[in-house]
């Protein structure tokens, strides 16, 4: 027994260790590299992703990674598996890995303008990536633009219930307000329909007023915000949890009985702002800002409230002032995701910010990790990918999906990358130092 | 001139008198102790100074200004740092975090700088940042900076707490029992650390003490309460040798 459990633990010592050899060179890759690699994959896929995958017998290029179509017919595993390996791994490996002390030296070299120009180019990346995956088909499209809405979703979340520890449940509230409000500005101002007549403006000035309607619609969800947080900061505990899911109620009974946004019948003929530039800038921007506000000391005095209040206090914070921006924040931004998904959608009703939307957010926070940047991106495009390529499994997938998260709940009971700083200015720089001081550390142990 | 003056404290927790007129002056640089037995109200002093409890009655003057009934964080913005009895450290923060935190009200960025990291709040955190890495020194765990404050031993736990009220740039230091819960090793240092913070800062110190020893080691004036109220009020020396404080300690000698 002792034997074996030595040999087990020396043979996963053995695996770990070959592992970590095996990525030593990767480790010295930058984002830079990466995302070439990545631009290359996608590439590739775009020329020859339908000879490649009818060559595997698979009737076309198979939408999300082979997913869909392995539950439909088993019998293609093997041809997925090749394909992801052929188009996305092999190309993506092999540029990051030849091409990373280039990619090293752009990268330094990129670090001696300002930080923004780097940030731009790995964004422009990253944005190229992203439209030539989607441009394959629309259903692509579609879910890449709600997996960054739902990142934007999770991330106010997580700013309420992760960094400041209250649990909160009106965010399918907030999302409605947001939601109805800009999709009735922008179908009254440019849509002729019998809903609200004639449209007022002329379809030019569409692009340049949806903007301004989208930060209207964060500003009314703020305003609802502050009717749930008034009564609900006087004092810490349950409170929270209970008068804002009582104002997700009443917001959806609201938007049922009010029968000049459609009432339950729904809203519809929104015009199609919501492309993938614009969702992808509006998430960029909701990234940097929400990490800005978590890192700075404005910020880290939500921790502190939500690990001590009375010290926190004491130490010359405003908890109150803290409470509310931070709460009002959260609603800003998951108003302006309500709207972006509207016009993604192009249709709404009340019955899609009920008690399920609230379940698909929750479980996307706790997913990805509390008090974590980057645990909410990778909660929120985990989740939703995942939710999307198990959707041919149809009722069985909301069996599967509540035992992963309880998987997760079990072994890593704060979320998948709880607790982590997210630092962008990290991310851009190139890497071929880290990877020395890594094997130095190696030689030493 | 008194920098912290206390008029006629007196607070009732419903029909129980836990404070009665209670009166203080300490003195720019001074250090002030107050002990007693379990009990006697010190830590609800603490509370009614900084502003925890509005007073039932009597006045507090911070610096001549008076700070009586005005939030807890409005008076520690004002120049009154305290530490706590037991730990309140938040545990899932860093130590440098710990520290910054407490230089929130010397903060002037507002929201519109947290949200898009405009140059002045670049500055005024590296500002916060040197500072604080100044009192980490100053208090011995510098070492610590980048750890999380859970992760400490606890001698080290009660000096971040130290630098953390030290951050506020406080006029006088509450210190509500410094040296609760340490071993003799422990308690020689921060008793090192406090004289040491007190000659570097110029501070006035409060502090709260159950062990003669550290009263003795420290204080210029101790003032001794029982029941919430002040029964001896001198030297250390003269603390000591007092007969009604050795019978609120020790209990009345029956001679039979």
């Amino acid at each position: 027994m002792g034997v074996l459990t030595e040999w087990t633990r020396s043979g996963g010592q053995g695996l770990r260790r070959a592992l970590a050899r095996g990525w030593a060179p990767y480790a010295r890759v930058p984002m830079l590299g990466w995302l070439f690699g990545a631009l290359l994959a996608v590439l590739l896929e775009r020329f020859l992703g339908t000879p490649i995958a009818r060559g595997l017998g698979m009737p076309g290029i198979p939408a999300l990674f082979g997913f869909d179509l392995v539950l439909k017919q088993p019998l293609l595993l093997p041809s997925a598996i090749a394909y992801v390996l052929l188009i996305y791994a092999l190309p993506t490996a092999l540029v990051a890995r030849l091409g990373s002390s280039l990619a090293n030296r752009a990268a330094a070299r990129l670090l001696s303008y300002p930080l923004v120009i780097s940030a731009i180019l790995h964004l422009a990346l990253l944005y190229g990536v992203l439209h030539t995956w989607s441009g394959v088909n629309d259903y692509r499209l579609l879910v890449v633009r709600l997996s960054l809405i739902a990142v934007m979703v999770t991330l106010s979340l997580n700013v309420v219930n992760g960094y400041m520890g209250e649990f909160s449940c009106s965010h399918p509230g907030f999302m409605a307000l947001g939601a109805y409000t800009t999709s009735v500005i922008t179908v009254v101002l440019f849509v002729s329909d019998n809903q609200f007549g004639e449209a007022v403006l002329p379809p030019v000035l569409g692009p340049l007023i949806f903007p301004l309607s989208l930060i209207l619609g964060g500003a009314v969800a703020s305003l609802g915000a502050l009717l749930v947080a008034i009564p609900s900061f006087r004092t810490r505990g349950d409170y929270l949890a209970i008068i804002s899911l009582a104002f997700m109620f009443i917001v959806k009974s609201l938007f049922e009985n009010l029968e000049v946004v459609g009432g339950a019948r729904g809203l519809g003929n929104q015009p199609n702002y919501a492309g993938l530039p614009t969702v992808f800038l509006w998430t960029v921007l909701c990234i940097w800002i929400v990490n800005n506000f978590v890192r700075s000391t404005l910020g880290k005095a939500l921790n502190a409230v939500r690990d001590g209040e009375l010290a926190a206090e004491a130490m010359s914070v405003d908890t109150r002032r803290t409470k509310f921006v931070a709460f009002l924040f959260a609603a800003f931004w998951a108003g302006i995701a309500g709207a972006l998904f509207a016009h993604v959608i192009r249709y709404i009703n009340p019955d899609t910010f009920g008690v399920r939307k609230l379940a698909e957010v929750l479980a996307m926070v706790y997913l990805g990790g509390l008090n974590s940047v980057s645990g909410s991106i990778l909660g929120a495009v985990g989740f939703n990918v995942l939710s999307e390529a198990l959707r041919p499994l149809e009722i069985l997938k909301w069996i599967i999906i509540p035992i992963l998260l309880i998987l997760v709940m079990v072994f890593r009971p704060t979320g998948l990358v709880a607790f982590r700083e997210f630092d962008p200015a990290q991310m851009l720089k190139p890497r071929d130092n880290l990877a020395e001081e890594m094997s130095d550390g190696l030689a030493a142990s | 001139m008194a920098l912290l003056r206390v008029e006629n404290l007196t607070h009732f927790f419903g029909g129980l008198r836990a404070v009665h007129s209670y009166s203080l002056s300490i003195d720019p640089g001074q250090i002030r102790g107050l002990i007693g037995p379990n009990g006697a109200g010190k830590t609800t002093i603490f509370n009614l100074i900084t502003g925890r409890y509005k007073p039932t009655q009597g006045e507090v003057y911070l610096d001549n200004a008076p700070i009586t009934g005005l939030s807890l964080h409005q008076i520690a913005a004002q120049g009154l740092g305290r530490t706590f009895q037991n730990l309140r450290l938040w545990r899932h923060m860093t130590v440098l975090e710990h520290v910054k935190l407490a230089r929130y009200s010397k903060l002037s960025y507002g929201i519109v700088g947290a949200f898009l990291g405009t140059p002045k709040r670049v500055r005024q955190e590296a500002e916060s940042d040197r500072r604080a890495m100044d009192l980490l020194e100053l208090t011995g765990v510098r070492r610590y900076a980048e750890q999380i404050v859970t992760n400490l031993p606890y001698g080290a736990q009660r000096r971040v707490e130290l630098a953390r009220a030290l951050a506020l740039e406080p006029k006088v230091l509450l210190l509500d029992e410094p040296t609760a819960g340490m071993n003799p090793e422990e308690l020689v240092q921060m008793l090192q650390i406090i004289r040491h913070v007190h000659a570097q800062l110029g501070l006035a110190i409060f502090l709260i003490e159950h062990r003669m020893k550290v009263v003795m080691d420290l204080c210029q004036i101790v003032q001794t309460l029982n029941f919430g109220e002040v029964i001896a009020e001198g030297t250390p020396e003269r603390i000591r040798s007092d007969p009604r404080v050795i019978e609120a300690y020790l209990g009345q000698e029956v001679v039979t």
